[in-house]
């Protein structure tokens, strides 16, 4: 039987007169990555930030990693790991100090966050760049880090907002390869993006339109029922049709 | 090679309407911002209050205690008088001077009124008499305050004796309080509060209505543009002159209706004096601007490089003539002195502008030094 | 007469370990649309800076319509319109408000120019008593775009104006800006999406300062039009790994369903790669030679710089 690590049914959250999400049902499986798509103030932010334990639902349940985000988020919290492309990292403290504070954070023990900070940074091959302050670093190293970052813990699912905004060709691939490790790993990775090529890499992806599914799928599934040859002709379709404006 | 000539300029629309449109915006982004808003007129309201009524040096039901070694009708027509006042209470007899440490150690009382055993047959048969009052100076100031206070009400005792011829002339204290004869000190602090006030928003709400559009690119922007950054900077000063017009009416509005300062003061000149100080701190605000890239930096320059000073050197706090001379010397640099010099002046003394001619020479001259490094700092790029 | 003249500008910011620009050259014809491309950091953002007079150059020279920019800086102020990289518009005062101050600021009225904008504007007529901090972020965008517009400049500077936005948003700028092309306007522009070089008459493609390629986009494929293969199957993933093991790979990356691979001279072309792929049980694996895209070009042109 597949492991859901994310559902949500029916799931709504309202501001005021205002909904931001309309009744969404969506299922991730362990392991998946998932790609979260939508035009700006589609609302795919409020809906990630339920499926964090940041927001409440207005309506409908959500359940992450087996854990209700209306009642018990701090579970949630304690098993999931977030990066956003504002999410940085301590710009004054070095590569090394960030991610024994992050371990620390997340209640690691002195001995596995001595263990995890060398294997970090062997893994992103930093080991000459351990003790330079990340603030010194190239965006792409820092986005690396951040994603190692998140991730520290072992979480069940990582949401990654946007990752790799603003980056070349070649580090924005590096990062992807990072994302293709921790999903062979087992780990759930529910990630938004604004390159549609990156749509592309997921196992299923999700379109947002007007604060509803608009349309969920495998990439060529979606291609295939849309008889067009991209995820990005798909939610361009969809999205002219959107009707709303607001963020 | 030919160049484009500029024509933007020549489209009918004069720096004149530039400066309107620029002074309408910047209007609407003090009505909008609520928070700002409530800063500019709450602050002189707060401050007014917390220094007229909570703040104030005035003593009031201070706690006292009476060392008395044989009781007799002088003694007691003394220690009455003294509960009686206002800003007595009494607070029990004590048997001995042990017992007054102890009593102000607690706290639960800071003068003690020592008579002597003789006190009635010195009075009566010398014609003088001693008591002593012991004050907790822990705190120096109220400590004074308190026994000027009480020596008073003794004199004013003594004075009604001789009056009444139960004994030959009494010795009278003298103790003459000069401006404030009541000895009734809220409104002593108008000219304090509002050099404070006018210092800080003036200097504060400039230098960082001019950061923010900085911080958020408005600015690179604005720098872009054929503008003259001459409106910029005078349309950023114009509404937060007015602002700090208002705050002066609403501290004379407070002043006088609720502290009861005394009447009879030059308002015009006042006003005129504040206007010029209001212009020394938006120069200051504008040096400020010129010289930061951070809302949060410009509000720590203000708070903490202004505010500060200001307090320290305006002989508002601490009398200046008490202080060693490097810190007098410095004192002459810092503005609030001078303006703190004006305001008490015609406020409190109702002075005239003969009197406050030097002051305002100095302020007027350190104001045009302030536009000078504000015109010299002005970056026309990034 | 070329649009923007850029000679031999040099930039290094104070406390930088290294230089914001070396020895950039270029020239903007008038009436093209020029894409700086290139990831954050590269000196785009610099680049611009110093074009709109906000910053001086170390070294070099440049001009803008003629116009020296350093000693003309009042006169290209006039005449250009720019764009800053993040959102630079009052976010207190409503989108007609923002309008309107901005006309006045350039000397102008939004009656006097609508023409010029009106093709975008009408779009956001709808919301303009709307506060501009509460538009999405492609409205606010095309907010930008017609303050940036209304004094009808000659040059239009645009920093990353498509950043952080969603493709559709992207797509409807980048029509905006093909109609103003048509009007006149030179455009120079800048963005880290390496797709939109389609929508350029030409790009310069910059990394760490430099201007490593300048040409038409065919152009700059024909010239680095390095054998590329796509390489499709079913687990992409350990494919990838594979591949890059492969003796004969110079590179291999990820582009959506399939990966692109750049084999070395010598390593008996894609019959051998496929051969390889199948003895590692990759039996779906398949393999097409494909015309390089933007992308292929950039990271052809980085691995030559990083060997």
């Amino acid at each position: 039987m597949t492991e859901w690590v994310i559902e949500a049914e029916n799931l709504t959250r309202r501001f005021g007169a205002f909904t931001a999400v309309d009744a969404i049902n969506l299922k991730v499986a362990a392991g998946e990555i998932f790609g979260f798509l939508g035009a700006n103030g589609a609302g795919k932010t409020t809906a990630m930030r339920i499926f964090c334990g940041l927001l409440e639902p207005s309506s409908g349940r959500a359940t992450v990693a087996g854990f209700d985000a209306m009642t018990q988020s701090e579970q949630i919290k304690q098993r999931i790991g977030y990066m956003s492309q504002k999410f940085s990292l301590y710009g004054k403290l070095t590569v090394k100090q960030n991610i024994r504070f992050f371990a620390g954070i997340y209640g690691l023990s002195r001995r596995e966050v001595k263990q995890k900070t060398g294997e970090i940074v062997e893994r992103l091959g930093l080991t000459t760049a351990a003790d330079t302050l990340v603030d010194e670093l190239p965006l792409g190293w820092k986005q690396r880090i951040s994603f190692a970052v998140a991730t520290v813990h072992q979480p069940k699912v990582v949401f990654l907002d946007e990752p790799t905004g603003g980056v070349d060709p070649i580090v924005r691939r590096q990062f992807w390869d990072m994302i293709f490790e921790a999903s062979s790993r087992g780990v759930t990775v529910f990630v938004t993006t604004h390159y549609m090529d990156e749509a592309e890499y997921c196992d299923r992806v999700s379109i947002m339109v007007d604060g509803a599914v608009a349309a969920m799928g495998k990439p060529a599934e979606l291609c295939a029922e849309y008889g067009v040859a991209s995820v990005e002709e798909v939610f361009v379709a969809l999205a002219r049709k959107a009707t709303r404006h607001g963020d | 090679m030919a160049t484009e000539a500029p024509l933007a300029v020549a489209r009918g629309v004069s720096g004149l309407s530039m400066f309107a449109a620029f002074v309408l915006k910047e209007a609407k982004h003090v009505l909008r911002d609520r928070r700002s808003l409530l800063i500019l007129l709450g602050l002189p309201i707060v401050m007014m209050t917390l220094f007229g009524f909570a703040l104030s040096n005035e003593v009031k039901n201070t706690n006292f205690v009476v060392l008395d070694r044989a009781p007799d009708a002088s003694t007691l027509g003394l220690t009455g008088r003294i509960s009686e006042s206002n800003y007595f209470t009494f607070a029990g007899r004590v048997q001995s001077e042990a017992e007054i440490n102890d009593r102000f150690r607690r706290g639960d009382a800071r003068l003690a009124v020592v008579f002597p055993a003789d006190f009635e047959h010195d009075l009566r048969h010398l014609g003088h008499a001693q008591i002593r009052l012991v004050a907790d100076a822990s705190d120096p100031n109220t400590a004074s305050t308190v026994s000027n206070y009480a020596a008073a009400i003794v004199a004013q005792y003594q004075a009604e004796l001789a009056e009444g011829s139960v004994g030959p002339g009494a010795i009278a204290v003298e103790t003459r309080m000069l401006y404030n004869p009541q000895l009734k000190s809220s409104y002593m602090f108008v000219p304090g509060v509002m050099t404070l006030i006018l210092m800080l928003l003036g200097a504060m709400m400039t230098s960082v209505s001019i950061v923010r559009e900085k911080e958020r690119g408005t600015m690179e922007v604005l720098l872009v543009s054929p503008m003259n950054p001459l409106i910029l900077i005078i349309g950023k000063a114009v509404p937060y002159l007015v602002l700090c017009l208002i705050d002066v009416l609403i501290i004379l509005l407070l002043s006088y209706g609720l502290l009861d300062l005394p009447g009879g003061a030059n308002l015009p000149l006042l006003i005129a004096e504040s206007l010029l100080f209001i212009l020394t701190t938006l120069t200051l605000g504008l040096v400020i601007s010129n010289l930061v890239q951070q809302q949060q930096t410009a509000m720590f320059v203000s708070l903490v490089g202004l505010l500060m000073p200001s307090l320290v050197f305006s002989g508002f706090m601490f009398p200046i003539e008490n202080m060693p001379l490097p810190l007098r010397v410095i004192s002459h640099l810092v503005p609030t002195r001078w303006f703190y010099l004006i305001a008490s002046n015609v406020m409190i003394k109702h002075l005239g502008f003969a009197a406050v001619i030097q002051p305002t020479l100095i302020l007027a001259g350190m104001t045009l030094v302030l536009l000078f490094i504000a015109w010299r700092t002005f970056k026309q790029r990034l | 007469m070329s649009a923007v003249v850029v000679d031999g500008l040099g930039k290094a910011y104070p406390r930088a370990s290294s230089k914001a620009l070396t020895d950039v050259s270029f020239a903007v014809d008038r009436g093209e649309i020029f894409g700086l491309i290139g990831p954050d950091g590269a000196g785009k953002t610099t680049l611009i800076r110093i074009l709109t007079t906000l910053l001086l150059a170390d070294q070099g020279t440049a001009s803008v319509l003629g116009h020296d920019v350093v000693r003309d800086f009042r006169a290209i102020r006039a005449l250009v319109g720019y764009m800053p990289g993040r959102f630079s518009l009052y976010q207190d005062l409503s989108v007609a408000e923002n309008l309107a101050f901005f006309a006045t600021v350039f000397g102008t009225t939004v009656e006097a120019n609508y023409h010029l904008v009106a093709d975008i504007y009408s779009q956001l007529e709808p919301f303009k008593t709307r506060l501009a901090g509460k538009l999405s972020g492609g409205m606010k965008q095309k907010l930008a775009l017609c303050c940036a517009l209304i004094h009808a400049p000659k040059v239009l500077f645009l920093d990353e104006p498509t950043t952080g936005v969603d493709p559709v948003s992207r797509k409807d700028f980048w029509g905006m800006l093909g109609r103003l092309r048509e009007g006149g306007i030179t455009i120079l522009v800048s963005t880290p999406y390496m797709d939109e070089a389609a929508r350029c008459d030409r790009i310069a493609l910059v990394q760490k300062g430099q201007i490593i390629a300048l040409d038409s986009l065919a152009g700059l494929v024909e010239s680095h039009a390095t054998e590329t293969y796509a390489v499709s199957g079913e687990r992409l993933f350990p494919i990838l790994n594979d591949l890059r093991a492969y003796a004969g790979t110079r590179y291999c990356f990820a582009f959506g369903r399939e990966h692109h691979l750049v084999l070395k001279p010598d390593a008996g072309g894609p019959e051998a790669a496929l051969a390889y792929l199948r003895g590692l049980g990759h039996q779906t694996a398949s393999i097409r030679a494909i015309r390089p895209n933007v992308e292929d070009v950039f990271i052809d042109l980085i691995h030559e710089q990083g060997q």
